[in-house]
């Protein structure tokens, strides 16, 4: 027994299904974590399809009401907790031992344990589809009551799900601090580590903060469905907007959670492409913690509508203008980088750069949004659901698949093919924007979210985001097929990779060896 | 990139003369709190704009002129404090002068005081009522597009999916207050062109108020998600002079009369089975469907039900009186007498239910006392 696990250990992965299920190999792990989430996207992306081809024209063609509350639940339910959040996770469990200088992260066998949760958690939530009664249908932010008293019968496994999928968060958050807090390199000072490190630091921390807030509300709706509790139900002397209260504490923090390491995938490529340093890295860092700080005090501008008294309005609003000051900075900064750079367009950087023409069109509309008398007319329309996805799609998604196709060449020590990685890009580019552009324009005229049919004055640009979502959606398969051909085959890539790439996770032959460094470099 | 930023505020500026189908923008509304919800709306896009084209400006600058192909070598220069203070500091007076008048328009839209007319609007799984406080009346309004229009057997019309069967109506130039609650779940209760969006929530009482000086019919939908019918729950408000609103009150409270004088009349099953699959088709098919079957595990059949074979008491209780902490409400005070016993009777003989027994509107009537 001992000599095997030994031998294992110097010798590289152990063979056949039990190397991915009892693996404690931060590549390992990050590797199912990205296949994990790749395959989410593609179910979520599925359900978007769906609800894309009902909403194409108008009156009920495909899908029923009931089903049609169904799959926008669980798409937004998969979208978050399924491809972005385990993606992040899966590039953290890649990167952050290389480019602090460890061998491995610092709780390998809890890493194991904390993906292999979300399988379960997932399948569990799926085949709610399939109960009597249907999937949660109360949207991806089950308001009280509708997710409690008038939920159907399947809400108790959503519950169940949520729970698991928040440990399994917190033990990833948990194993991130103690990587980056412990391991690294001698030399490496925090103001020394790579902004990919930084900004998944910051992100742990909120992981920490906000997941079990979201515990606590989803067993305080097991509670009042179960138990004969009336945390949210005003007719037992509960309060539903208490609810919201509580879910925005969670959910506004989870949204920054979504895009800060986002943030830092961009610095690290930017930098690269540019050939140049990032511009102001310590105001980048200051930056970044100023927003996290700043996104526990927002949460209430997504209920500018329940009613709230003027001053606690006030409050929100003025909090959450304030947020455009340091997302303001990093924008100037990763622009002041490019400038007087010596630029060249790799599949990477077209990502990137569409991530900040992207993100700050999203932070603009958001700026809109925190304007509490317009938002009145805002709130819960397709002008909100325009704003989202331009900071979760060409935000978030972008900046995963530009940090997959940078780092790619260091994983499977191939490069994946240029040309097909830009069409790839330029299909996504042109199908995004073709989907979400016009959701500005429907929301401002007046269709609500959430509703599978709509008036005949929305009817045109909602045809026109259709063709664009397919457009979109099946261009993903492009970069399905690159990547595995790249893993297949593909031109010999250096440790360096990238002209003008900086840091130790370049310093390491690719593909990376099983273990990254024995043996600590030392970091000036 | 640069394009699709720039393509927006050019389709604004042509929004004018588009057709209603290609609307790009929010409606200047009617009332005076709509206009400067515009104006706001306005100055900020246009703000977003100047700053878009000047970060964005710059970084196409470089992606054109610093770029490898064209021989650009890269400086090394990586921080400025002061350039970095500035672009901190700026950004903070141009949040300042946008603070300014959004505060002052919130501050009068929360000016709820010294209304003429109090409405208290009520949100239940998709309908919306309507109770004129001090007027005795009360009404619920729920959409009036055929089925047929929206499964597309038959041609969509002018406002389909925003129309109603009964409009909240509402006098001119008068300031009216709306006191917004639930029975149910949340709804939210919302009109673009009076700029009035509200929750309704089940145990509060939410206030909001308009003053609107143009006689006319203005639409809205309920904006917050409240169940498999959310997207055809409208809001229809019709704004009328006073003399016209005065005789509309006057017609109402004359209806609400005939139809408790009908109660009284004999009714025979066959009268009641019609006037019941109506009731049927307004109320309840949305849950318990067409064919009487409902959906399983949501919303029980009432084909073969216990209830609607057995004795009548049971089943008039629970239509009546609803169930509470389930979907099914009250109609007590949602439907008529006639209408009660006509949906009940209606329920006992319809889909091969056979009990051939008739609940009568004089029985309902005495119960509703
Ligand atoms: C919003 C959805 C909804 C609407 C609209 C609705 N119901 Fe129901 N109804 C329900 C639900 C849910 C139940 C089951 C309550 C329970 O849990 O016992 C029910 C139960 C019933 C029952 C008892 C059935 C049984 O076998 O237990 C009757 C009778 C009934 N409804 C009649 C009506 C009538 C008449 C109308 C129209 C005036 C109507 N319902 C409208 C949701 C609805
Ligand atoms: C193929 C690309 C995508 C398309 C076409 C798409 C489309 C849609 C549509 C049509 C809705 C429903 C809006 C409504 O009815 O209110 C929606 C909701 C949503 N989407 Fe997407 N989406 C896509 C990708 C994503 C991604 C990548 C994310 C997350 C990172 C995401 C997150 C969400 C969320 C959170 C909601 C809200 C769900 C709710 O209302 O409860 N989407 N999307
Ligand atoms: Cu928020
Ligand atoms: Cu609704």
């Amino acid at each position: 027994m001992n000599s095997t696990v030994a031998a294992t250990h110097h010798h590289g992965p152990a063979s056949g299904i039990g190397r991915w299920l009892f693996t404690t190999n931060h590549k390992d792990i990050g590797t199912l974590y990205l296949w994990f989430s790749f395959i989410m996207f593609l179910t979520g992306g599925c359900m978007a399809l769906l609800i894309r081809a009902e909403l194409f024209q108008p009156g009920l063609q495909l899908i029923q009401p009931d089903f049609f509350n169904q799959m926008t639940t669980m798409h937004g339910l998969i979208m978050v907790f399924g491809a972005v959040m385990p993606a992040f996770v899966g590039l953290a469990n890649w990167m952050i031992p290389m480019m602090v200088g460890a061998p491995d992260m610092a709780l390998p066998r809890m890493n194991n344990w904390s993906f292999w949760i979300l399988p379960f958690a997932f399948s569990m939530m799926l085949l709610t589809l399939f109960m009597e009664g249907g999937a949660p249908n109360f949207g991806w932010t089950f308001y009280a009551p509708l997710s409690t008293t008038y939920a159907p019968p399947s809400v108790t496994y959503f519950i169940f799900a949520v729970h698991m999928m928040g440990i399994s968060s917190i033990m990833g958050a948990i194993n991130i601090i103690a990587t980056i807090l412990n391991l690294r390199a001698p030399g490496m000072t925090l103001m020394k580590m790579p902004l990919f490190v930084w900004t998944w630091l910051i992100t742990a921390f909120l992981l920490i903060a906000v997941m079990p807030v979201l515990a606590g509300v989803v067993t305080m709706m097991l509670m009042d469905i179960h138990f004969g509790t009336s945390f949210f139900n005003a007719a037992g002397g509960g309060d539903p907007v208490l609810f919201q209260h509580i879910f925005w504490f969670f959910g506004h923090p989870e949204v920054y959670i979504m895009i800060l390491p986002a943030f830092g995938i961009v610095s690290e490529i930017i930098p690269t492409f540019a050939r140049k340093r990032l511009f102001g890295y310590a105001s980048m860092v200051y930056a970044t913690a100023s927003i996290a700080i700043l996104s526990f005090v927002v949460w209430a501008h997504h209920m500018f509508t329940v009613g709230l008294p003027l001053a606690g309005e006030l409050f929100f609003m003025f909090a959450t203008m304030l947020i455009a000051v340091p997302t303001g900075v990093k924008v100037f900064n990763w622009v002041a980088t490019m400038f007087r750079g010596s630029m060249t367009f790799e599949t990477p950087m077209l990502f990137a750069l569409a991530f900040v023409v992207l993100f700050t069109i999203g932070g603009f509309s958001g700026l809109m949004l925190a304007i509490a008398p317009v938002d009145f007319q805002y709130h819960d329309t397709y002008f909100v659901v325009a704003h989202f996805h331009y900071v979760l799609v060409p935000g978030a998604v972008f900046a995963i698949m530009a940090g997959a196709y940078y780092w790619l060449p260091k994983w499977c020590g191939n490069y994946y093919n240029e040309t097909m990685g830009k069409v790839h890009f330029w299909c996504s580019f042109i199908g995004v924007n073709i989907t979400f552009f016009p959701m500005h324009f429907i929301g401002l005229a007046g269709m609500p979210r959430r509703i599978p049919d709509y008036a005949l004055q929305f009817a045109d640009f909602n045809a026109v985001a259709t063709v664009g979502a397919f457009i979109f959606g099946f261009s993903q398969l492009i970069f399905l097929y690159n990547v595995i051909s790249c893993i297949r085959k593909g031109k010999q890539a250096s440790a360096e990779v990238w002209e003008g790439s900086h840091g130790l996770e370049w310093t390491i032959p690719s593909p990376a060896p099983y273990h990254s460094f024995s043996e600590p470099p030392q970091v000036k | 990139m640069i394009r699709t930023i720039l393509g927006f505020p050019l389709l604004l500026l042509f929004a004018g003369s588009a057709q209603a189908a290609w609307e790009v923008n929010l409606p200047q509304g009617v009332t005076e709190i709509s206009r400067e919800v515009y104006d706001l709306h306005m100055i900020i896009f246009w703000i977003c704009v100047a700053i878009g084209v000047v970060v964005f400006g710059a970084m196409l600058w470089s992606v054109i002129y610093h770029r490898k192909s064209r021989g650009a070598k890269a400086h090394n220069f990586h921080e400025n404090v002061v350039v970095e203070i500035i672009w901190t500091i700026i950004p903070f007076f141009i949040l300042i002068a946008m603070a300014v008048p959004a505060t002052a328009t919130l501050i009068k839209m929360y000016d709820n005081s010294e209304s003429e007319l109090d409405i208290q609007i009520t949100g239940y799984q998709w309908k919306w009522r309507y109770q004129y406080l001090g007027e005795d009346v009360d009404f619920f309004s729920s959409l009036s597009t055929p089925r047929e229009q929206i499964n597309n057997s038959e041609e969509k019309g002018e406002h389909y999916l925003l129309e109603v069967d009964n409009p909240l109506v509402i006098p001119a130039g008068k300031k009216v207050r709306f006191l917004l609650t639930a029975n149910d779940v949340i709804h939210s209760w919302w009109v673009p062109e009076l700029a009035v969006k509200k929750d309704a929530i089940p145990g509060f009482i939410n206030e909001a108020w308009v003053i609107v000086d143009q006689p006319g019919t203005y639409r809205g939908q309920c904006a917050e998600l409240c169940g498999k019918d959310h997207g055809f729950m409208p809001v229809v408000v019709e704004v009328k002079p006073q003399a016209e609103y005065d005789a509309w009150l006057a017609e109402v409270k004359q209806a609400d009369k005939a139809a408790s004088e009908a109660a009284l009349k004999t009714w025979n099953l066959a009268d009641l089975m019609e006037t019941g699959e109506q009731v049927y088709a307004k109320a309840c098919l949305a849950c318990h469907q067409t064919n009487g079957e409902g959906i399983p595990g949501a919303f029980p059949a009432l084909k073969n039900s216990p209830i609607a074979l057995g004795e009548p008491g049971p089943h008039i209780d629970i239509v009546l009186n609803g169930k509470t902490g389930t979907a099914m409400q009250a109609y007590r005070d949602q439907l008529s007498a006639v209408e009660l016993a006509a949906v009940i009777t209606y329920e006992r003989n319809a889909w091969g239910n056979k009990v051939g027994d008739i609940v009568t509107p004089a029985q309902i009537a005495k119960l509703k006392e």
